[in-house]
């Protein structure tokens, strides 16, 4: 709540003139009851038509005023309301792209994406309906309470007690509404996990034919969110009737006492009319109250939800130079006795060491799940180590700034990402890359040559996620893009497995060719993209379990020849 | 969508929309009959009360003295019709939450399933986030606006009524005033509503655009820090930001004129109402005009008069308010119905086939196929998978291998040509069951959130815990398994960061072994699976190709060479087939890629 009222507060000035406005607006739309009462009470007993005339015009001029200034005073609302949440929205969403992995695991992507929709557009609803309903409720309330209380303090003071009871009902009532609402979005989450997750995986569905077993995922999400939408619902439905009752209540007060007032001539009847107006205007604005604190349970659940994103701690943020320091030494990249593990309990790597100097290469191999891809997580510092150092250039990755770390770096993971747009794009990436080295960078990466077939070449639209091109088309675009740049070290992690052997070799001799100056990071499953490698790890269970060049490792470890000679296909060299 | 296409559900607009949204309401018709009975008894009872009321004030200004029993009584029957109303006003409440629910529950149901029929091409080409803004945004904004308003309505429409006969038996010539403004206030209000709809469509259009782009960025989330783009892409973001936020402002813009405009105009009623009932008044107290005529009226009538044509022009005022939630509910159902009239994957035929004892022989003749009309991808191949044979697929990256499973498993049919299995044409077998007769393993692999037992478990219907370890141990990934957190319970996720691309194959290698399917399909099935392991799983996955036919797709020669058949496709015709030894000697394509391996 706190820090989104903070989003709000460079508003309020544009807000407090809409507020003037909306309380002119309303001030003299409060006039109208009042000449109601005049001309009852007063114009009526001259018996001249002009001056009933005169009233009526005037009322019906207040009216006029009342439209235009409301007019103006809405639309200056809903400016206001664009203005803020286009700001929460940004916000949310560069703070949603800074988090670490761990901490997009723990909130899910579903999630982020609903608090970046759904949950801002409560507020952005809430924070409109209280600037055109929240100014003009209480002021009628107000306004009201004054001006019953000038003409029948004493019966004001009937309807004004019942106004704890109604505070008292609503507070309780909207305070239950928060967590009801914000197990509702909590359930929202999930629907859209499984939404989610069904359009990504509508093949293998089809595939298997689970369309059934899915309908049931689904309607398990979807009788969950009914449910808490409905506890919620029921929960929140009572504030309004409850303070209708209480409403309605106080008018019955106020006309079984006023028989006694009249009596006593403490009053009279033209008042006790007026004063039923009156209350009846206030009891209206009352319950648009009501519908307000109702949107408010759900909007303070939604806001709390995005406060949760903008307020969690960066990770992985920058440290001092005093308690990481430099090696100094003249290598590029130095792993010292680094271990790390995932989930705090079984390690992932353990003590790894290896240092890369300039103008040599690095090549991991090992078998699926023995820590390669974490390795190079940790390089690009998507984590902290748990023990140990990793350094680049001399500098320990912890004291490096994000943009200065990664403007090192070309990458291609697994499961690498491409867009909705064109090829020339997805290679380019919002980067200042020329169209001649973006061409450049696909013949190296052996892109070129398909890209041209299509008859728009790179300005060739892909679909979300690339489906629109083979497995091997998407891993060259990819590798287009991470060296366009020229980076220093180039790390291809896994990043060749749908090419054919001889693009792949293609592909290496390309890359041996041009990017002279860069250190080569290749993470593979086959010897044949690591055997040219200046230093060659093999992995096993989080373990250096050999270390040297090919030659070295065909000597030296078991593992790496038997890798060796399981691929180079044995049996027909041999 | 074709551009015809949407120009027709343009015009359909509205009525067509709001038709259809109520059919939904009217499924819980037993529900919603007592609705408008509880509606219709509650508004009944809150209109009483200001009549009570002013029969009560009547009695107090009485000129001989306050008429105290009178008074009384008639607090006591305000009492009554007030509780009753606010209880039967919450059991209303109540009601029409359900409704809402069971007709959101159905929509968001109908979505869905509707989403599981449509081809997979929809999938490509339409932005994952844009049908989760759908399902969502779209749907609560239906849900918010049938659970408030219809009630608003309903109370609105009856309030409406019943303020106008009372007004009606108060005094008859005051009503000529409503006959001139509520015309004016309904005319108004039309015009408005046509002004306004085309954009709140565009405002849930752009919502949608502006999800669709958060969905994929975010999916694409590492990559971008990686590359430190959250700058540039957040800019984007903004832009896409800016568009849908002004389209809620231009929408809000203009809708929030007629709240304002539609109480001006009951304003002036309830102005002219005061001047005319203060002549009459005037009139009949100065006895011009006589007890008994209808244009008598006292002095608690005319109170009484403005009381009511103030709940009158109240509800109709609220109404014009309303009218813009309305509105986006309208454009919100028909973005939900859009996806819902989407051509589903064509129906199997009336006479389709179910297939039994399938036995694997599966032929294709002169097939022609391409994604898009203008493209071709497969030029005239015919090929031949006798039962349980092995038929590898080798080409080029981008030849049209994986196109040919695409129309082996029917994801998208042929341009023209045929597919037969078992001598049957693929099109005249249901489609369930020729999918079933498939197990695949594909390049791209797939985990739902669920534990890892729930998603080996995937390929078999109640398979057992037993049977899931079995298979994960026959794929090398029973040790990974028991080494997580909570073994076979822990929770996967696809976006899971800490599980590699090997492991999530060598799930999706154990989920296909589970599967008794006659016919297998390995796409890249272990592309990222380190060799050795490939080769410690060989043994299962020969047993699982045993007495299958077999398409495999695979750069590994390995897994290639001891095929039946191999096929080479390139540019979308095959150039070679034959086993390996055969296609060595002829020394093609394939020759010259197996011994590039070597090099």
């Amino acid at each position: 709540m706190k820090t989104l009222l903070k989003y709000l507060k460079p508003y309020f000035p544009r807000m407090s003139g809409g507020l003037i406005i909306k309380i002119a607006g309303t001030v003299v739309e409060l006039f109208i009851p009042y000449i109601l009462t005049h001309i009852l009470e007063t114009v009526i007993l001259t018996q001249k038509v002009s001056s009933i005339i005169f009233w009526g015009v005037l009322m019906v001029l207040c009216a006029a005023a009342a439209c235009v200034f409301n007019i103006i005073a809405n639309r200056m609302a809903a400016s206001v309301s664009r203005d803020f949440s286009e700001k929460v929205r940004h916000d949310l969403f560069a703070k949603t792209l800074r988090l670490s992995a761990a901490q997009t695991d723990k909130f899910t992507i579903a999630s982020l994406e609903s608090r970046i929709t759904t949950d801002t557009y409560n507020i952005h609803h809430f924070v409109g309906m209280m600037q055109r309903m929240g100014v003009r409720a209480p002021i009628i309330l107000i306004g009201g309470i004054i001006i019953t209380l000038i003409m029948d303090s004493y019966l004001s003071m009937v309807m004004i007690a019942t106004m704890p009871l109604l505070f008292i009902t609503v507070y309780l009532v909207s305070r239950n509404g928060i967590p009801l609402y914000k197990k509702v979005q909590q359930s929202v989450d999930k629907m859209i996990r499984v939404v989610r997750e069904d359009a990504q995986g509508i093949r293998v569905i089809k595939a298997l034919s689970k369309d059934k077993y899915e309908h049931k995922r689904y309607n398990e999400v979807n009788v969950g969110l009914v449910k808490d939408e409905k506890r919620a619902g029921i929960i929140m439905g009572s504030v309004h009737p409850i303070m209708n009752l209480f409403m309605n209540m106080g008018i019955v007060a106020v006309v079984a006492l006023s028989a006694a007032r009249v009596t006593n001539r403490l009053s009279t009847p033209e008042t006790v009319i007026a004063f039923m107006q009156y209350f009846t205007q206030i009891s209206m604005s009352m319950m648009a109250m009501s519908r307000i604190f109702t949107m408010a349970s759900k909007s303070i659940a939604s806001a709390n939800r995005i406060e949760e994103i903008l307020l969690s701690e960066d990770e992985l943020i920058e440290q001092s130079i005093e308690d990481y320091p430099q090696n100094n030494r003249g290598n590029i990249i130095e792993f010292r006795n680094v271990s790390f593990s995932y989930n705090g309990k079984k390690e992932d790597l353990s003590n790894i060491s290896f240092i890369i100097n300039p103008g040599e290469s690095l090549g991991i191999i090992g078998a699926t799940g023995s820590g390669k891809s974490t390795l190079i997580k940790l390089l690009l510092r998507l984590y902290d180590v748990d023990k140990g150092e990793i350094f680049l250039n001399g500098r320990n990755v912890r004291t490096i700034n994000r943009s200065e770390l990664y403007s090192n770096f070309g990458s291609v993971m697994q499961n690498d990402f491409l867009y909705n747009d064109t090829i020339m794009e997805n290679i380019k990436f919002g980067r200042d890359i020329s169209d001649d080295e973006v061409v450049e960078a696909a013949k190296i990466a052996q892109a070129h040559g398909f890209i041209s077939d299509f008859s728009d070449g790179y300005e060739h639209v892909l679909s979300q996620h690339g489906t629109n091109i083979s497995g091997g088309q998407k891993q060259r675009v990819l590798i287009s893009r991470a060296i366009a740049a020229k980076p220093r070290i180039l790390i291809l992690d896994d990043s060749s497995s749908a090419l054919d052997y001889k693009t792949e070799s293609a592909l290496r001799n390309a890359l041996n060719e041009n990017l002279t100056d860069t250190v080569l990071i290749n993470v593979a499953q086959r010897v044949s993209a690591v055997k040219g490698c200046s230093l060659i790890l093999v992995l096993d269970e989080g373990k250096i379990i050999g270390s040297g060049t090919h030659e070295e490792l065909l000597q030296s470890c078991k593992e790496y020849k038997e890798i060796s000679d399981s691929q180079m296909g044995g049996a027909i060299v041999e | 969508m074709s551009k015809k296409n949407k120009e027709i559900t343009k015009e359909k607009f509205h009525i067509g929309t709001l038709f259809r949204l109520f059919s939904y309401v009217l499924k819980s018709w037993p529900l919603f009959i007592v609705a408008v009975v509880m509606t219709l008894t509650s508004n009944q009872l809150a209109l009483l009360g200001p009549k009570y009321s002013g029969v009560a004030i009547d009695a107090i200004a009485n000129p001989d003295g306050v008429d105290f029993a009178l008074v009384y009584k008639n607090v006591i029957y305000m009492i009554i019709c007030y509780a009753t109303s606010a209880v039967l006003s919450y059991v209303l409440a109540v009601i029409m939450i359900n409704i809402s629910q069971k007709v959101v529950y159905r929509m968001r149901k109908q979505l869905f399933e509707k989403l599981t029929t449509l081809p997979v091409g929809f999938f490509d080409t339409t932005a994952t986030g844009d049908i989760i803004s759908r399902i969502s945004y779209d749907i609560d904004t239906v849900n918010s606006s049938l659970s408030h308003d219809l009630v608003q309505v309903m109370t609105s429409l009856y309030a409406v009524i019943g303020s106008l006969i009372f007004m009606w038996k108060i005094s008859k010539p005051m009503i000529i005033v409503f006959v001139i403004t509520v015309p004016i206030s309904i005319l108004f209000t039309r015009y408005r509503s046509k002004k306004v709809r085309p954009m709140f469509r565009e405002r849930s259009k752009k919502l949608g655009e502006l999800n669709g782009y958060a969905e994929e960025m975010l999916s694409g989330c590492r990559t971008i820090q990686v590359y430190n783009r959250e700058k540039e892409i957040g800019s984007r973001f903004d832009a896409r930001n800016n568009d849908a936020m002004n389209a809620f402002y231009k929408a809000e813009y203009y809708a929030s004129a007629m709240g304002p405009s539609v109480n001006f105009i009951n304003n002036l009623s309830i102005s002219l109402v005061m001047i005319l009932g203060g002549i009459l008044y005037m009139y009949s107290a100065s006895g011009m005009v006589k007890a008994g005529s209808m244009f008598f009226i006292t002095l608690g009538g005319v109170a009484q008069f403005v009381q009511y044509s103030r709940k009158f022009a109240g509800p109709i005022n609220e109404f014009a308010n309303i009218l813009h939630e309305f509105q986006s509910a309208f454009s919100a159902a028909e973005r939900v119905f859009r996806i819902i009239d989407e051509p589903s994957e064509k129906p199997d035929k009336l006479n389709a086939v179910t297939l039994e004892n399938t036995v694997g022989d599966v032929r294709f003749n002169d097939v022609f196929f391409g994604y898009t009309q203008d493209k071709t991808i497969l030029h005239g191949v015919s090929l031949n998978a006798a039962s349980g044979k092995t038929i590898a697929i080798v080409g080029p990256t981008g030849a049209g291998k994986t196109t040919i499973i695409n129309l082996l498993m029917r994801f998208y049919d042929v341009n023209s040509g045929t597919i037969t299995l078992d001598g049957l044409p693929i099109y005249d077998i249901k489609r369930e069951d020729l999918r079933k007769a498939y197990t695949m393993v594909l390049q791209d692999t797939w985990l739902f959130h669920g534990t890892v037992a729930e998603n080996i478990a995937y390929g078999k219907e109640g398979a057992t815990l037993d049977e899931v370890k079995a298979v994960a141990k026959a794929a090398k990934i029973h040790n990974y398994i028991e080494h997580l957190p909570d073994g076979y319970n822990t929770v996967l996720s696809d976006d899971g960061i800490n599980i590699s691309k090997g492991q999530k194959q060598l799930i999706t290698i154990a989920r296909a072994m589970l599967s008794d399917a006659p016919m297998l399909i390995l796409d890249e099935a272990t592309s990222n699976v380190d060799s050795r392991t490939e080769i410690q799983i060989q043994e299962a996955l020969s047993k699982l190709m045993e007495n299958r036919t077999c398409f495999v797709i695979a750069h590994r020669l390995s897994t290639i060479k001891n095929a039946d058949l191999i096929i080479v496709l390139q540019n979308g015709k095959i150039s070679e087939q034959g086993n390996h030894e055969a296609l060595m000697k002829c020394g093609g394509f394939y020759s010259k890629l197996y011994n590039s391996q070597f090099d």
